[in-house]
């Protein structure tokens, strides 16, 4: 085959950057670890279940590892006891990842204005996403993944994430 | 009002020794604590301690009131009595400080280790959080129960293994340690009060029906229960009862969500067996039931439905062939379930025989509702209490033998029938005329008398700042949960805020269990009783 005959390959061959490749599939496949803990949980749900159906949106992948994940879903109620646990499993999350607060506790902590709740997750951890509603409805949780994809498709750089974030318990 | 015996702290372990073993109190519901700081009676101590009992015919309740002056010198523990004593010791002390001689384990549950101070005393501030940077080893639980087994830590054969609280199958808030010989569980410990959200200290600080929404994040599965339950409590203290419509709307709503919750229930457990079609099956359904909800109160999962003396509004027009679809929709997805169940080998093998719990133990463990029920023990508070017209219902108690995984979760497909039976009656009997009673002191008029004269705008604007007036007093109230007996304490110093609530959640009690009932097997069996025994995190840990 003559290769100097460029025109061969116009329809076969899409040039693009590397960084854009991957995001593109990144994406489509985004794969939730799912920190339920409350009534948010139980709305998340029904947001895998048949009904809402969050694999038509590529992110139904769930995972019980956070070790496999790059999404973390912050369902429910996080009080300052559960917050060390939130952190090691943000922490053993490989880069890049998201993170979205479903609900209003995860987002500012809620009605909780107590002795017992965190005052929004993003204390401890960097929130991309926040999703209002006590609980959402499960098109409000569909809608941040949606969120993050455009995230994703505004900016297609290949970089470490959130490098400058300072979180309470990250010097204890 | 509830009638309450005070007795001296010296002879409290005789007094309620001789009430379970002689009067046949055999059901320790709760034990709570009042402090008396911001009380306006110069005689009263800092502390009282509550404890309600159960008869063992499950009609009379009794209560006991012990004051205590001093928080350190504390009162003797009743564990050897009441194995359901032990957590609600643990929680007195935690949230107060009160001594129990002679425990155990007299450690925090709730509050984290790391925690200084007892949150539920009113010289706490109810906004001072306080950081917690490690999580405990539970090491200090494990080594006494290894001990007691004599067993080795440091031998080849036993493996100390933790599994939550960020574990797939154990709803995100619940630690077991346990040891393992092989796959089997020789010992075990729980942990809990990952989900601890302050529910009793926010109730001390709102009025009567701003605490209606924090009771719907109690047990979110079935939200209007929590919400029937708080208030019929603080109307039984008004001593006022609904009109009929407000009564048979109540019965009808609460029977759906015990339906709601058994699907939750059993579509969870059936998934972390690995049936995942059953999961399809019963949640759909489900989400009809919520389309259902949604459209009566705006919202699917924390309804905030109910009100002290009534309930926000009226059913829409056309309720009842909606309705009727939901109860369809349920009724095919339940059989579709069972078909797929009975006869099943497979699922029948992997249940049947696992973490029995006798009758007698249930009982000491303070189970309630349908785990208590499949144990063989006929208790049910619709039943023994009836309320709401339920004595004229027909519908059957059901009841397991052995109180395994199996019967726990047979005895919850069958009351989704028993539950549906009542709403069809329920729905066929139901009277026009007023949803809420006509006490301008309780409910708020209408915004046609509100904006339309100066009285109901008054009555609007007491009800607003001050809230619904309950005399002084206390009041254990009890209702037919989902879970079990759903039990609100409340003590009200006149005002329209209460001065203490105090809930009796099933789930803490079933919970209390847990690491006693799964000894001696596998945790793959483990995983199931925790999905058998429906423990609902908002409710356990409030």
């Amino acid at each position: 085959m003559d290769v100097s005959n460029t025109h061969l390959l116009d329809e076969a061959v899409v040039t693009t950057k590397l960084d854009a490749v991957i995001t593109w599939g990144r994406e489509a496949s985004l794969w939730p670890f799912v920190f339920g803990t409350a009534c948010c949980a139980i709305e998340f749900m029904a947001t895998a279940a048949s009904r809402y159906d969050i694999s038509r949106f590529g992110a139904e992948v769930l995972r019980f590892s956070p070790r496999h994940a790059d999404l973390l879903i912050v369902a429910g109620t996080i009080s300052y006891k559960q917050a060390p646990i939130l952190k090691q499993i943000w922490d053993q999350m490989p880069e890049p990842k998201w993170c979205v607060a479903v609900g209003a506790c995860a987002s500012t902590g809620g009605f909780y204005d107590n002795y017992t709740t965190l005052q929004g997750i993003d204390e401890i951890v960097p929130v991309d996403v926040y999703v209002a509603g006590c609980p959402p409805r499960p098109e409000a949780i569909i809608d941040a993944v949606l969120d993050i994809q455009r995230q994703l498709k505004r900016e297609p750089k290949f970089e470490l994430r959130n490098t400058d974030f300072k979180g309470k318990l990250d010097d204890v | 009002m509830s009638k309450i015996e005070t007795i001296k702290d010296i002879e409290l372990f005789k007094k309620i020794k001789r009430a379970r073993d002689v009067l046949g109190f055999s059901f320790l519901l709760d034990i709570t604590c009042v402090d008396n700081l911001n009380k306006t009676h110069p005689n009263a101590t800092r502390y009282e301690l509550i404890y309600i009992l159960r008869h063992s015919e499950f009609k009379e309740t009794l209560i006991y009131r012990v004051e205590v002056a001093f928080s350190e010198v504390g009162v003797e523990s009743i564990s050897s009595l009441y194995e359901s004593a032990e957590w609600a010791e643990r929680e007195v002390y935690d949230q107060y400080g009160i001594d129990f001689k002679n425990h155990p384990m007299l450690k925090r549950l709730l509050n984290h280790n790391e925690f200084i101070g007892h949150p539920l005393r009113k010289d706490y501030e109810i906004t001072k959080g306080q950081q917690c940077t490690t999580s405990q080893d539970l090491m200090d639980e494990m080594k006494p129960l290894l001990d007691e087994r004599q067993l080795d830590m440091n031998e080849d054969t036993l493996m100390i293994v933790n599994l939550g609280p960020s574990h797939p199958a154990s709803h995100g808030t619940i630690r077991t340690l346990a040891a393992l010989d092989g796959e089997k569980i020789v010992a075990a410990t729980c942990e809990i009060g990952y989900l601890h959200r302050g529910f009793e200290k926010s109730c001390e600080n709102h009025n009567y029906n701003q605490i209606i929404p924090y009771t719907d994040r109690l047990n979110y599965c079935s939200a209007i229960m929590n919400n029937i339950a708080f208030a019929k409590t603080v109307e039984d203290m008004l001593g006022v009862t609904l009109p009929d419509r407000g009564i048979f709307i109540r019965v009808i709503v609460g029977e759906l969500s015990r339906v709601i919750d058994h699907l939750v229930c059993l579509a969870a457990g059936l998934l972390d067996m690995g049936g995942q079609t059953n999961y399809w099956y019963l949640f759909n359904p489900r989400n009809d039931a919520y389309d259902f909800l949604s459209k009566l109160t705006g919202a699917r999962l924390t309804n905030s439905y109910m009100r002290i003396g009534g309930m926000t509004h009226d059913l829409y027009d056309g309720w009842q062939s909606d309705l009727e679809d939901v109860l369809k929709k349920v009724d095919l997805g339940i059989t579709e379930s069972l078909k797929m169940l009975v006869g099943n080998r497979i699922y029948n093998d992997r249940i049947t025989d696992v973490s029995p719990v006798s009758a007698a133990q249930a009982m000491s463990y303070g189970f309630t509702g349908p785990n208590l029920r499949a144990s063989g023990v006929p208790y049910d508070l619709r039943f023994s209490n009836p309320y709401y017209y339920y004595e004229t219902f027909d519908f059957d108690m059901v009841v397991g033998s052995v109180g395994d995984t199996y019967d726990r979760m047979m005895v919850r497909f069958d009351e989704m029938n028993e539950s549906m039976k009542i709403i069809k009656q329920a729905m066929s009997r139901i009277p026009n005329g007023d949803i809420n009673i006509d006490d301008r002191t309780i409910i708020t008029p209408s915004k046609e008398c509100v904006y339309g004269g100066i009285e109901g705008m008054m009555n609007q604007f007491k009800l607003v700042i001050d809230g619904v007036k309950v005399p002084e007093g206390e009041h254990y109230g009890a209702y037919e949960a989902a879970n079990g007996e759903l039990g609100f304490f409340i003590s009200s110093d006149g005002s329209g805020t209460p001065y203490k609530v105090k809930v009796r959640p099933p789930s803490f009690y079933h919970m209390s269990a847990y690491p006693k009932i799964i000894e001696n097997y596998q945790v793959a069996d483990a995983i199931l009783t925790l999905g058998s025994l429906n423990i609902i995190a908002g409710e356990m840990d409030r």
